[in-house]
């Protein structure tokens, strides 16, 4: 069918969303409670458009496309009520976007300056309900005075983790997010994958970890997961040459989802003081390791493995592959035992 | 996997799932079937005990422990029974099937309700669902393979795939999760010993040439020894030199003593390391690799998928990358192996394996590929890969029913031994835990060993929730914590195996499948006792 956004004709497919419709021909809508195919309660109003012979400004995450529509997604009323949307968020958000963990990677912040928001013109009454934070989590925590209670965390866990161990909760005339992270933490449903984390907008509901480091000064680096055989894909995080965090990529097995291990167990370990990062050798007297030389560790291992197949033949030596570790690593290791060992004795843990 | 984790969580109609824990040991694609489940699907669950799924199954089968092959053949038997088998595809697509009715002609449900401590209607119904569904995949995981009987439960798998035409296409399929992230890979690169990479395998005739010819060498002709038939061999002094890299035996495979006294035997013990393990303690010379973080390369997931890795950071000190250790050693042993890149060695990966013949680094982080992975086979550059496997034909040309008979466990408890006891993983931790404990936040999550008993058998020892006790098999004893539940039945009792401070391979048997190999880590006979 055709329509019309900002005076441009547009072929656009039947049952789908204005949003849809725009973001597909590179046109940006502002949202902050849509998230794809998990999303589109139209609870934020900061995707509203102009629409030929409609008094009212209807949401374009869930207003479905009709022949012969006519948008305007950008007009002078559109852009005054986006402000006075992000205007009213602001009078109920008390955050410091200096100390929060989310400054530089909000999407709240970012329209705001978008749209030229800086202070809000309103009282809000929120504020004096003190509500507390839950962050006795090891991982994850909630802060109920950056919430815009948009619910992505909440779809997320009941529609995409399947969880349903968060909840839209209810204090007199506040709704507030009633997120597993307080001291009965281990006494919920809640898995820790932190995929509601990775969903919120804002700094309400973030991983801890995130404040050691700040969107800008970070680089990513795209890998698979070193856990399980789902292959996850996930982007490390990378501050001055050390990983920081880890959060998830839209790959072909995992869709942006990632479990506890790979969101909080996949880094922590790399350059931990516990890595062996030099070449050992036994001291048989005392049955102590000495740090060696790559020189001496090598010639030792290739003296000693030579000694024994001279002796006894290849079929005296066998050589192991991890699992875990890459193809051309264990590719390499099989080469290793066939052609110098001189024995077919290579497996992995495959039966383990 | 003969499908993809998208296609049998997303476009089927029922999921079977048989010994499979996916919420723990694959938590993502958990999340996949939980949302398969919300959409509609339905869910059979094949696992003695009361996993977080079996609550949302339409159906849960809680049988005894290692016995999938009668469960497999009792659903056979109903298929034929009540006329719910793909005739069509029996006749077209496969054979021995007079041999497989014949096989499965004694497994009345009844028989199978006996056998495996289930109800014969509750199988009827599974039978059904499963059989006259549209699409319907059969996942399974450890749970069927970790028994001496494993590789025939994998079998009678296939055939009840086969028996109601679900093969080859969407959301349906055999479909085997495995467990660690490059465990598939390292299969089809050839760390075994009776297969060169991508499956060639010694015994058939050329392919040793192929590979003497390829690598400029005179190699051995004759089989090896599987890892797991090894540590017997080293206590003899058959075996006298090991080079292990990456693994730790002793605290994941069964029966650590038995490890540690085959370790102990050996002239001459390298281990190519990342931390220093309870095997690393034992060896001659540790030499220190780097982690997944370090390299450049691809891991290859449960659906045959290559993937990248990549460098991100590198640490202080001299670790090295494993490919280079791998290429000293050959060199210091006679073999000119020149020192390759991660890309140059997947060249080489492709020029031998046929599976493998399209896939490179280059291709891998093309625009055409869109970091989606390839899935082999692969043969050409120019192959898109292959998601589904089996399609309008078998690899082999034609499914092959291969029948197979229910054989009890090897240890059955007794009067000493009163307790079956099963193993697994939980979702917090991975393996041997030497990569997840290193994180604070997960040890405070799960840092301890326990085991599940039943209410009943832990009321008649006295035993209550949280309380220490000990746990003795004929191998070893350990002491851990109890958690009291209707989790397992009767009888029954379970531990995850990731910790060595009360870890359950101190108990373990290591009776190994027949065909494979593979430990028998489901079953042992146990006695619990209060301290
Ligand atoms: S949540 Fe966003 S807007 Fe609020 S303080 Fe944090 S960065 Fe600033
Ligand atoms: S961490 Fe995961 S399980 Fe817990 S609330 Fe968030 S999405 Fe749900
Ligand atoms: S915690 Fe975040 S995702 Fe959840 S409702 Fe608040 S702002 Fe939205
Ligand atoms: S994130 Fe979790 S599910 Fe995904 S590969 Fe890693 S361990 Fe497996």
């Amino acid at each position: 069918m055709q329509i019309t956004i900002n005076g441009r004709n547009i072929e656009a497919a039947e049952g789908s969303t204005i949003l849809q419709t725009a973001r597909r021909e590179g046109i940006e809508i502002p949202t902050l409670c849509y998230l794809e195919g998990v999303n589109d309660i139209g609870s934020c109003r900061l995707c509203v458009v102009e629409l030929s012979g409609s008094e009212e400004l209807v949401p374009a995450c869930n207003t479905k496309v009709k022949e012969g529509m006519v948008i305007l997604t950008h007009s002078e009323r559109v852009k005054a009520a986006r402000r006075m949307v992000l205007n009213l968020l602001l009078s109920e958000h008390y955050g410091d976007c200096f100390s929060c963990e989310k400054n530089g990677d909000c999407e709240l912040q970012k329209y705001c300056i978008e749209y030229g928001v800086e202070t809000t013109e309103f009282t809000g009454a929120r504020k004096e309900k003190n509500f507390k934070k839950k962050d006795a989590h090891p991982f994850l925590s909630y802060d109920p005075d950056r919430c815009i209670e948009c619910q992505r965390c909440v779809k997320t866990c009941s529609h995409v983790t399947g969880r349903g161990a968060i909840w839209l909760g209810k204090t007199g005339m506040f709704s507030i997010i009633d997120a597993p992270f307080g001291e009965d933490w281990k006494n919920t449903l809640c898995e820790s994958c932190g995929n509601c984390a990775q969903a919120c907008p804002t700094g309400a509901l973030t991983v801890k970890r995130r404040k050691a480091y700040r969107a800008w000064e970070v680089e990513k680096v795209r890998t698979t997961c070193p856990h399980c055989a789902t292959g996850c894909q996930m982007d490390l995080v990378v501050k001055n040459g050390k990983i920081v965090d880890a959060v998830g990529a839209d790959g072909p097995s995992n869709h942006g989802l990632l479990c506890v291990k790979g969101r909080s167990g996949s880094f922590d370990f790399v350059d931990s003081p516990e890595r062996i990062r030099y070449p050992l050798i036994k001291n048989k007297a005392t049955g102590e390791f000495e740090r060696a030389t790559w020189e001496e560790a090598l010639s030792l291992t290739a003296s000693k493995f030579t000694e024994i197949k001279n002796q006894y033949g290849g079929e005296a030596l066998a050589g192991f592959a991890c699992s875990r570790s890459a193809n051309e690593d264990i590719y390499m290791l099989q080469k290793m035992v066939r052609t110098v060992f001189g024995s077919n004795n290579t497996d992995n843990c495959a039966r383990v | 996997m003969t499908n993809t984790i998208y296609d049998i969580t997303h476009e089927s109609d029922a999921i079977l799932m048989v010994g499979t824990n996916p919420e723990c040991a694959h938590p993502v694609i958990g999340m996949q079937i939980r949302q398969a489940v919300a959409r509609g699907a339905k869910l059979i669950v094949v696992d003695p005990r009361d996993i977080d799924l079996a609550k949302q199954a339409d159906i849960h089968l809680k049988l005894r422990p290692g016995t999938n092959v009668a469960f497999a053949n009792g659903m056979m038997h109903i298929f034929i029974e009540e006329g719910l088998t793909d005739e069509k595809f029996i006749s077209e697509r496969t054979e021995n099937y007079e041999a497989m009715k014949e096989a499965v002609r004694e497994y009345t449900p009844e028989k199978v309700g006996e056998i495996c401590g289930i109800d014969p209607d509750k199988l009827r119904e599974a039978a059904r669902l499963y059989a006259s569904a549209d699409r319907a995949p059969v996942m399974y995981c450890l749970g069927v393979t970790e028994h001496h009987t494993g590789t025939e439960g994998v079998m009678s798998l296939s055939n009840m795939a086969l028996m109601v035409g679900k093969i080859g296409r969407p959301g349906c399929g055999v479909n085997p999760i495995r467990g660690q992230n490059n465990v598939q890979g390292a299969c089809d690169m050839g760390a075994s010993p009776n297969q060169f990479p991508g499956y060639q395998n010694i015994s058939k005739e050329g392919i040793v040439e192929k590979f003497e010819k390829a690598w400029g060498v005179a190699l051995n002709h004759k089989e090896g020894t599987k890892a797991t038939d090894c540590f017997p061999k080293m206590i003899n002094k058959e075996i006298r030199g090991l080079f292990i890299f990456g693994e730790d035996p002793v605290r994941t495979d069964p029966n650590t003593h038995h490890v540690i006294k085959a370790l102990e035997s050996l002239d001459f013990f390298v281990v190519d390391e990342l931390f220093m393990t309870e095997t690393a303690k034992l060896a001659d010379v540790i030499l220190p690799g780097i982690s997944y973080a370090e390299k450049e390369g691809t891991f290859t997931n449960t659906e045959r998928r290559v993937q990248r890795i990549r460098k991100a950071v590198a640490i202080a000190g001299e670790a090295k990358p494993d490919t280079w250790i791998f290429t000293e050693i050959m060199n210091r042993m006679g073999y000119p192996q020149p020192h390759l890149t991660p890309a140059e060695i997947m060249d080489e990966i492709a020029l031998v394996t046929p599976s493998y013949g399209g896939i490179s680094h280059g291709r891998l982080d093309s625009e055409e590929v869109g970091g989606r992975g390839l899935q082999w086979p692969c043969p050409a550059a120019d192959h898109p890969g292959t998601p589904i496997m089996h399609v309008g034909k078998f690899a082999r040309g034609i499914g092959y029913f291969r029948p197979a008979q229910y054989v009890p466990s090897t240890e059955l408890p007794d009067e000493e031994y009163p307790l079956t006891m099963m193993t697994g993983r939980i979702l917090y931790h991975y393996n041997a835990c030497a990569m997840t404990d290193k994180t604070a936040g997960i040890n405070e999550i799960a840092g301890e060993s326990f085991i599940e008993l039943n209410t009943l058998d832990a009321k008649s020892l006295g035993i209550e929730d949280g309380e220490k006790i000990a746990v003795s098999s004929r191998r070893g004893s350990i002491q851990t914590t109890a958690h009291v539940s209707e989790k397992t039945r009767a009888g029954e009792c379970w531990m995850p195996f990731h910790y060595i401070e009360g870890g359950a391979n101190w108990l373990t048997n290591d009776a190994l499948d027949g065909i494979s190999s593979t430990p028998e880590y489901k079953v042992c006979a146990v006695k619990v006792e209060k301290l």
